[in-house]
């Protein structure tokens, strides 16, 4: 995927305008409908021409308003769509700070317009709003919200921008300066848009109506409004001393969690720091320099690829023809542990076949049913899940201790311990038991699968699928071609995970897959450099330049260190010295010691100073010891190297798809664009491979202009 | 006391009260019309939320059926209309509904089979309308006419081709000329110019947001079909499409119309308890069929019909509702009655030749009009709204006036039959 190589032309949004006659004879008010002119797939985006055919409009609108025609101005969207924000591909193409900066200011002068137009303006919010699109809404004196429209936010600071069309000046106006942080800062980065309902709570809107007939209950309210009937009450500013405090208790909060590794969410904090006192001139100002700086900036520019990445994820890449898939009519789950009662639970939701989980004896199986169903209790006890829903999965989720039970099976998946020759019995045994068409898949995250069927009549039936833990709400699943895997078995793999409605990411059969070997790469990096004397706690600070999702130790802490130790030292087998021996790691596996302090809620976990003791000499220092600096170099040069040997063996086809990887299974940020424009514009992948991963320009602000 | 079990209570027949009638503004059934971009299923849900909204006092659930007809059920007045209108409209999904069929006559038959249901007892509130979209579905699209009916000459191949019948009943009855049905509809038109001026028609309009590709969202608040000003001489050399040299024009006949209504039944107690007005107590109604060369005569078998079943005549009828699929329907039927084409009783705020005529759901129009003129004349205690009907039929439905000062009333289900004693108190309630 390219954002900056494949220039598109801008799709259009229109400003349609209509006069409709207010009831009770209360005057004409004139009626903007943005509309691209597109299908429901195709959101209404605002590009240089729809903005200035916005502008246009309104300034039209504000002559008439002038003479008197008018007695108010309202916009709409196109069925389904305020707005989806600005053009982020077009935006993405600017050459030039001064480019930038028009961006803004073109936002903004078409904006201002609905909070001077002279006569009262409204937003209805009859779908999805985001970004700019909502800003339309901000800027209107009034805003109705529709009870179906199912977002609304300022997604801004995930993309590496401001909400600059006004956003960051207007909301803390709106709905306080608190809550302001929560809508610009937080719930960004937990991506939550609002739905209507809170968006109506929390005063982001000034009234909720049913959707079946939105736009009339709007009109007549906006009809109320002119007359006086109804009048909306602002709050007040909040007072300067509540206003610094949130905004130095949320800088606070982003150095603990952003720790400076990008800086969106600090030019979103500055602007709304500013805009207690600011002039309505002086914030747009304000939010056009940030805006611009922002856009010619590497970390947007990575942001913008890693979200077309993830959006284009959903048709995988080098995936077989899906009609070679075979139909999957019934599973069997080899294991009731953890992982394969997520699964059989996941499968009989989003595949609505029988599914049965199989383990060596009952209680195992019953502990493994106790899963499913208390996840299906404790989902539709909070409303999460239909009761009927639930009703059907626990139906459908059966427990067995003979095997012989998976016989009518089209697919069984193993999801036994990682244990290479437990592995080939039980793919050797299913093999007598299955029919010769069934599909066999493993749910391994780092042993061989082409070892795994190499002893089978059917060897071709084998494909990876591998989950991530939790596997409800991990995206990622990487499907794995092992040597003689089959195209019709590819397929297969490829479509379960389609319907479970994970992105699915087409890796080759290397120790680790791409997810596993390079986090587990970063966290024997780390170990390593504490091992040669490094402080654990500087260790666990070194990567925070990245902005990972937590600190290393907290992750080791997350996934299990006895987990986080086997996979490291079945790479280390298969890859070699990269992948260090750690007898402090060993140690803390034998001894089961705790590797984190606690922390309050939303901060990081920190690594407990005192496991110093079972790394190395037992004391931080000496001649092998590393500052921070020194360990992130020796992370990001293992990194690189690693990401130059897994593309030379083809693990998968593109540093796209290692990165689209990294964002959906590991959670590394858009700011990073997965990990590879990070590496490019470091000038690692220059330093260690002596090329570029990416062309200059696909995820960073090109070194070379064309004008 | 023991009481011997007589298996469950008779219920005495109760008395139906019409409480409020709405419909969307009514558009011209063209890709040019106001509603050529808007489903025909949205403008039912349009007027089923209006008219919840304009009776917050009805709790929701309390809606016991959604009748709603349209002349073509495919499409998007396909799917059940009645329950589909329900479920889109947000009411609640214990809300049962159907769709129903009698062509023009369709929301009328909405209206008097949920009136008998709840006059039986079966249901307490009810929501009657039609709509019909006659722009996406022209009148008879996709029907397959059973060549029987030619073959064994049941009907002539005109009782399909509404405006032929008209022409056949100008042919039966030669004195209804055409200038008589061109003065007809140019006062139709003048009737209904006047009501809207006097605020008569716009209070019983929905507002329908309508959406145009081209041209962004609109809000449709007035009748788009209405051609005020319309003079005789205007409309007297208008083309006769049915029949060269024939009677029936554009001038004098209801154009196509895309447009949907619905209003609101009660049991006449239900009403009081739950504190919703009754603007009509419905007396009687009656269907009856006719040649269908000539279905225009319809009205006229069927309004003898609920005359006899009232025991009325035409002479206790104050205010006529009468649809104006065409003028010269109209004219026979006041012709028989002896009433002149110009009676200041009959479609005060002038008729379907100005407004339009979106089949199925005329009939509601016509009920939500008289309702209003009831208001306005309290001096008459009897109404009556009727209508021709495709295939020869006719339709008719006798109300009064709950303003009247002789008003028999709607609440007691006893009222006109001897009153019962008094219960005596105390009970004994420990026997």
């Amino acid at each position: 995927m390219s954002t900056t190589t494949d220039a598109r032309a801008e799709r259009v949004t229109h400003s349609l305008v209509r006069d409709v006659e207010l009831p009770g004879g209360a005057g004409v008010l004139a009626l903007v409908t943005l509309d691209n002119g597109l299908d429901h797939t195709k959101p209404s985006t605002l590009g240089p021409l729809g903005m200035a055919e916005l502008t246009t409009a309104l300034e039209g609108l504000a002559e008439r308003a002038g003479r008197g025609e008018i007695v108010a101005v309202a916009v709409t969207g196109k069925p389904y769509f305020l707005a989806a924000g600005a053009d982020l591909t077009l935006a993405a193409q600017v050459s030039t700070h001064e480019d930038a900066l028009e961006l803004g200011r073109s936002g903004h002068r078409a904006y201002r317009l609905l909070g001077e137009m002279g006569v009262p303006t409204f937003a209805f919010v009859n779908g999805l709003a985001l970004g700019g699109g909502l800003e339309v809404a901000l800027n209107c004196d009034y805003r109705t919200v529709a009870s179906d429209a199912p977002a609304l936010a300022l997604p801004e600071v995930g993309l590496g921008l401001v909400p600059g069309w006004g956003g960051a000046y207007l909301v803390p106006r709106l709905v306080g300066v608190e809550r302001a942080m929560e809508v610009i800062l937080a719930r960004p980065a937990a991506n939550k848009p609002y739905k209507a309902q809170e968006a109506y709570e929390i005063g982001l809107v000034d009234a909720l109506f049913e959707a079946p007939d939105f736009l009339e209950s709007s009109i007549r309210w906006a009809a109320a409004v002119l007359s006086g009937e109804i009048v909306v009450e602002r709050r007040e500013l909040d007072p300067a001393p509540v206003w610094d405090a949130v905004v130095s208790a949320t800088r606070r909060q982003l150095d603990a969690v952003v720790q400076g590794s990008r800086p969106a969410p600090y030019r979103a904090l500055d602007l709304v720091a500013a805009a207690r006192t600011a002039t309505k001139d002086e914030a747009f100002a304000a939010e056009d320099e940030a805006l611009a700086d922002l856009i010619m900036s590497d970390e947007m520019r990575a942001s913008v690829y890693a979200f077309g990445l993830v959006s284009k994820g959903k048709k995988p890449t080098g995936a077989p023809d899906p009609q070679l898939a075979r139909p999957v009519t019934r599973v069997g789950i080899v294991g009731a542990g953890l992982m394969a009662a997520q699964i059989a639970l996941l499968l009989a939701q989003r595949l609505g076949v029988p599914v049965v989980m199989r383990d060596l004896d009952q209680e195992r199986v019953d502990k493994g049913l106790a899963f499913v169903r208390s996840t299906v209790e404790k989902l539709t006890s909070t409303g999460r899940m239909s009761r009927d829903m639930g009703a059907k999965i626990l139906a459908t989720v059966h427990g067995t201790t003979d095997i012989t039970d998976f016989a009518a099976c089209d697919v069984v998946i193993e999801a036994v311990t990682e244990i290479l020759p437990l592995k080939k019995k039980v793919f050797a045994e299913l093999e007598d038991i299955i029919s010769p068409e069934a599909i066999l898949a493993t749910n391994t995250s780092a042993l061989s699968i082409t070892e795994m069927a190499a002893d089978l009549r059917h060897p071709e039936r084998v494909v990876g699928l591998h989950f991530f833990n939790p596997v409800a709400q991990m995206p990622l699943v990487e499907v794995v071609q092992a040597a003689k895997t089959s195209d019709e078995a590819l397929a297969t793999g490829f479509a379960i995970a389609k319907k479970l409605r994970k992105t699915a990411v087409l890796v080759a059969d290397r120790p680790g897959f791409v997810v596993n070997r390079l986090l587990i790469l970063l966290m024997g990096k780390i170990v390593e450099a504490v091992e040669a004397g490094t402080s654990v706690e500087v260790a666990d600070r070194a990567v925070a330049p990245l902005g990972l999702p937590m600190p290393p130790f907290a992750l080791f802490d997350l996934v299990g260190p006895a987990v986080g130790l086997h996979v490291l030292t079945s790479l280390r087998e298969d890859l070699g010295e990269r992948f260090p021996v750690s007898p402090g790691l060993q140690r803390i596996v034998d001894e089961q010691i705790p590797v984190v302090l606690n922390a309050p809620k939303g901060l990081p976990k920190p690594v407990d100073p005192s496991i110093q003791r079972v790394f190395g000499s037992g004391e931080a220092g000496g001649q092998g010891a590393l500052d921070e600096a020194g360990v992130l170099d020796s992370v990001l040069t293992a990194l690189t190297r690693e990401i130059g040997l897994m593309l030379d063996e083809g693990v998968v086809s593109s540093p796209a798809q290692i990165d689209l990887c990294m964002i959906l299974g590991a959670g590394w940020g858009f700011h990073l664009g997965g990990i590879t424009p990070y590496l490019d514009r470091t000038g690692y992948s220059e330093k260690v491979l002596g090329r570029r991963l990416l062309p200059d320009g696909v995820a960073n602000v090109p070194a070379v202009q064309v004008a | 006391m023991t009481l011997a079990h007589s298996g469950a209570p008779r219920r005495a027949v109760r008395d139906v009260v019409f409480v409020e009638g709405v419909r969307t503004p009514f558009g011209k059934a063209r890709p040019d019309g106001i509603y050529a971009e808007t489903r025909a299923d949205d403008l039912a849900v349009k007027t089923l939320r209006e008219l919840l909204r304009r009776r917050p006092e009805l709790p929701v659930e309390r809606v016991d059926e959604v009748a709603l007809a349209a002349t073509t059920q495919t499409g998007d007045q396909g799917l059940t209309l009645g329950r589909s209108v329900a479920v889109l409209a947000g009411l609640p999904t214990s809300v049962p509904g159907f769709a129903i069929d009698r062509m023009c006559a369709g929301a009328m038959t909405a209206v008097t089979t949920t009136a008998a249901s709840i006059a039986v007892g079966a249901q307490d509130v009810t929501i009657a309308g039609g709509v019909e979209h006659m722009g996406h579905h022209p009148m008879g699209e996709g029907s397959d006419p059973n060549p029987r009916f030619v073959a064994e000459k049941l009907v002539d191949s005109s009782a399909l081709v509404m405006g032929a019948t008209a022409e056949n009943l100008h042919d039966r009855y030669p004195h209804l000329t055409k200038e008589r049905a061109d003065a007809y509809g140019v006062a139709s038109q003048a009737k209904y110019a006047k009501a809207l001026a006097n605020g008569d028609i716009t209070p019983g309009l929905v507002p329908v947001a309508t959406r145009s590709t081209a041209l962004g969202w609109g809000l449709a608040t007035a009748d788009e079909l209405p051609r005020p000003g319309t003079t005789v001489d205007q409309i007297a050399d208008l083309k006769t499409p049915f029949r060269p040299g024939g009677r029936v024009t554009a001038g004098n006949a209801s154009p196509l119309t895309d447009g949907a209504t619905a209003c609101l039944l009660a049991a006449g107690d239900v009403a009081d308890e739950l504190g919703l007005p009754a603007r009509m107590r419905l007396v009687s109604y009656a269907y009856a069929g006719v040649e269908p060369e000539v279905m225009g005569i319809g009205p006229v078998p069927a309004t003898e019909r609920a005359l006899r079943t009232a025991g009325l005549t035409i002479d206790d009828i104050g205010l006529f509702e009468i649809n104006e699929a065409f003028a010269v329907q109209v004219l026979a039927f006041l012709d028989h009655f002896g009433l002149p084409d110009d009676d200041p009783r009959v479609n005060q705020y002038g008729g379907a030749i100005a407004v339009g005529h979106p089949l199925a759901s005329s009939g509601v129009r016509l009920m939500s009009q008289l309702a209003r003129q009831f208001a306005q004349h309290p001096q008459v205690r009897y109404g009556l709204t009727t209508m021709c009907v495709g295939l020869g039929m006719g339709g008719t439905v006798i109300w009064e006036n709950p303003h009247h000062a002789d008003y028999s009333g709607h609440s007691d289900p006893s009222a006109g039959h001897t009153a019962p004693a008094p219960t005596t108190a105390p009970t004994d309630r420990e026997s």
